[in-house]
């Protein structure tokens, strides 16, 4: 975004950044909400019916005195959409605001995933899959004879290259958080 | 005031009923429009000792819902509706969606099921919250009785201000009967509402500076304004003044600019005025106020005004850029913005702009007469049926329904507004069945004007039941059908893109209009004949109540002139069309 201030481009909130307009890009936002029945179902609601993605959602209340919730959402689209999505999302009556994780400078983003994987006793696949769980910083939440439960977390693509090491290795099942968001630093 | 008075009015402990009536009251309502059921019979038992609220029992939950709307865009006011849980829920969706694409401020009050047998599938029980949620600008589904008073009074706030629209509050039977603490409505406040309305003065900077180098530019304007109040319609007509910039409007916003103003070129859009379009299509500057650059505004979005320079002043952020880009945003109420464009174009000397050459260009454009029509002797055309209903009452004090379709079409051609609030439309939505509801909702809070609906003889029976209402409140609503048999803009589409193909278009087994009216205790007038078009008119405007007018015009006629599905502005088709200027990318539009 051009940081000129002529008359003929005043800053504005809701300018679109120039980039390139059929890009599709993913933007994790994250919805500071009022924690009122349905709210979910409001944000959840405006994705469908106005054809927007959802590749991860995640919800909880985070301020209990102020009845306040943080959705993350990660989605996916165009520019225009995701400033779409962002103006939709504030329109609702529930959200205080919505902030864009990506690219805001303080945002950071995890996620946690849990990784089955079948690793007989003595198998080179047993020992393989726990060095590699060491590279990760994964913890072994469960063992059996047969299995590891991994706990693993970072952001999303490092859950995603540490679940692709796993697969050969015996991977039976994942289940993951989504991804969660906050940002550093001091509330302005 | 005696002691008992005084007793009475700082007694805040009330049925949850009784809080609703009290909030009504409190936040100046006089009328309202329902239907009573179970799940709603203490507040019509609150409202029994209630003379103050004038109920208008219609015939049918959506009349309720269109009247309200009704009510609202002719006074400014929110509407507010009041129905049973279940079918008389379900019922109001169709207005409640309605409102919310045309941002009409309404707020509807649902009963509901005992809070204990929600979820038990019980009578008349449907998911109210979940089934508005997507077509309310919000809903409650009160669970307390000492939070009713607060959500009736956040509701009124919300349906009036930022984008207006409709709020739907859901209250189970047993809150209702429940008691609870009522609270009036000084200082509310929503907690994370906050809608801005005042504009970004960078903003109005940046548009006075394009305002000030245009050459060509246009005003387009929308419901935003009307929206925005009286206020907002009189600031803009001096800024078209002292500008001297053309203006045209969206079929929403018709009244806001008089239509006898000199700078005027009619509406916008697939229908609209051919001057208009052209201007849009051509102009170097476009200066979007209180419109949302819809589909049936834009046409081909690739091909819209391509070479404009584009300020558009929105009081919802979600409106800019969302399928046009432009220039310069500016979120805010449309009349602060004018008023603030307006005192910026004073404050500043400067060379006035030539638009000598623009005025010509549209004075040809003008010449092209969009809106002609091949005169008839025999039988009366449509648009001469509506240009002499607007001769013969425009003097007066004259508000226009219609419902949906040709009709509604060349009432936006050929009924000219002067004033804001004068016509009422389903734009957005396009509900058939609106325009009689609508009528009620006006007449209720214009006792002494004249209310007419304009209708096709198709649509007006989809809420036809209503003229029972209108006997029974004497509400002497005018009813204007333009009746050729057919269900014109689906028989027109036929013809243009489906090779003629009539599909289960023709309107058999029309009523007798005249005889219906009679058994409605209504008066009925049938006219055929050019000649006696006036006479007739006349005694529909003399007669001292509802007036079912069946006016039989010419079977086939086309609404021109028209923006081809798939097209562009300057590619608008004034005479009789073939079809082929349609391609098959256009037919897959609605």
């Amino acid at each position: 975004m051009t940081q000129a201030n002529t008359p003929s481009s005043p800053q504005s909130a809701y300018f679109i950044d120039d980039h390139s307009e059929d890009a599709i890009v993913r933007r994790t936002l994250a919805a500071i909400v009022d924690n009122e029945p349905g709210v979910l179902a409001r944000v959840v609601g405006l994705f469908s019916a106005r054809g927007y993605n959802i590749e991860s959602l995640t919800v909880a209340e985070v301020d209990h005195k102020a009845h306040q919730s943080r959705i993350t959402i990660v989605t996916s689209g165009t520019v225009q959409i995701i400033a779409q999505i962002k103006a939709q999302l504030e329109r609702l009556v529930p959200v205080a605001r919505v902030v864009d994780i990506t690219t805001s400078p303080a945002g950071l983003e995890r996620e946690l995933a849990l990784i089955k994987v079948s690793a007989a006793t003595g198998s080179d696949e047993r020992v393989e899959a726990m060095r590699l769980s060491e590279i990760f910083r994964a913890r072994v939440l469960d063992v059996t004879l047969e299995s590891f439960i991994f706990e693993v977390t970072g952001g999303s693509s490092k859950i995603d290259q540490f679940i692709e090491l796993m697969e050969p290795l015996g991977l039976i099942q994942v289940s993951r958080t989504g991804v969660l968001s906050i940002q550093r630093g001091l509330p302005e | 005031m005696d002691t008992q008075e005084k007793i009475a009015d700082t007694d805040l402990t009330m049925t949850g009923a009784e809080i609703v009536v009290r909030a009504l009251c409190d936040q100046g309502v006089d009328t309202l429009f329902g239907y009573p059921g179970g799940a709603v019979l203490p507040i019509y038992d609150a409202l029994f000792t209630t003379p103050e609220l004038h109920h208008i029992l219609v015939r049918h939950e959506q009349g309720a819902g269109h009247a309200a709307e009704g009510y609202a865009r002719s006074t400014g006011k929110p509407g507010v509706a009041l129905v049973t849980s279940g079918p008389g829920a379900t019922n109001m969706v169709t207005p409640i969606a309605d409102a919310m694409m045309d941002s009409i401020p309404m707020v509807v009050i649902t009963g509901q099921v005992p809070s204990h047998l929600i979820g038990t599938d019980a009578f008349q029980e449907c998911d109210t919250v979940g089934i508005t949620r997507c077509c309310a600008k919000h809903n409650y589904l009160v669970r307390d009785v000492n939070d009713l008073a607060r959500i009736m009074h956040e509701a009124f706030l919300i349906a009036t201000t930022g984008r207006p629209g409709p709020v739907v509050i859901d209250i189970p039977k047993d809150i209702q009967f429940s008691k609870g603490t009522y609270k009036g409505p000084e200082g509310t406040q929503h907690k994370t509402y906050h809608p801005a309305s005042e504009p970004h003065e960078a903003g109005i900077e940046a548009a006075l500076e394009l305002m000030r180098n245009a050459r060509r530019p246009i005003f387009y304007t929308g419901g935003g304004i009307i929206n925005s109040g009286t206020e907002a319609s009189a600031a803009l007509r001096a800024l078209v003044s002292e500008t001297n910039f053309p203006i045209t409007s969206t079929l929403m916003g018709l009244g806001c600019y008089p239509a006898s103003g000199s700078n005027w070129l009619g509406m916008v859009g697939m229908h609209g005025a051919y001057e208009a379009n052209h201007a849009m299509h051509d102009c170097d500057v476009m200066i979007c106020l209180g419109a949302r650059f819809d589909d049936r505004v834009t046409g081909r979005l690739d091909a819209f005004s391509p070479n404009s320079k584009k300020i558009h002043v929105d009081i919802d952020p979600s409106s800019i850029n969302k399928t046009v880009r432009v220039d310069v945003p500016i979120i805010a109420d449309a009349g602060k913005a004018i008023n603030a464009l307006l005192e910026g174009w004073r404050r500043e000397q400067h060379p006035r702009n030539d638009l000598s050459e623009w005025w010509t260009q549209i004075d040809e454009w003008r010449a092209r007469k969009g809106f002609a029509y091949e005169k008839q002797e025999e039988q009366i055309k449509p648009q001469y049926a509506i240009e002499r209903l607007y001769e013969l009452t425009k003097n007066r004090d004259t508000y226009i329904t219609t419902e949906v379709g040709q009709h509604q079409m060349w009432a936006a051609q050929h009924y000219h507004f002067e004033e804001p609030n004068r016509w009422m439309t389903s734009g957005g939505l396009g509900t058939m069945g609106y325009g009689l509801p609508a009528a009620l909702g006006v007449q209720a809070a214009h006792k002494d004007a004249l209310v007419i609906d304009i209708a096709g003889e198709a649509s007006i029976q989809m809420c036809m039941q209503e003229l029972s209402t209108a006997v029974q409140f004497n509400l002497p609503i005018k009813i204007f059908i333009l009746n050729n048999e057919w269900m014109g803009m689906v028989r027109q589409w036929q013809q243009l893109l489906h090779g003629e193909r009539y599909s289960h278009s023709y309107s058999d087994s029309l009523p007798d209009f005249v005889a219906l009216a009679k058994a409605y205790g209504g008066h009925g007038i049938q006219c055929r004949n050019p000649a006696d078009l006036d006479a007739a008119i006349e005694e529909m405007i003399a007669y001292d109540g509802p007036v079912l007018f069946d006016c039989l015009v010419t079977k086939d006629e086309n609404c021109f002139p028209m923006i081809p599905s798939g097209a562009a502005h300057n590619e608008m088709i004034l005479g009789e069309i073939t079809g082929d200027e349609i391609d098959e990318s256009g037919k897959v539009l609605v």
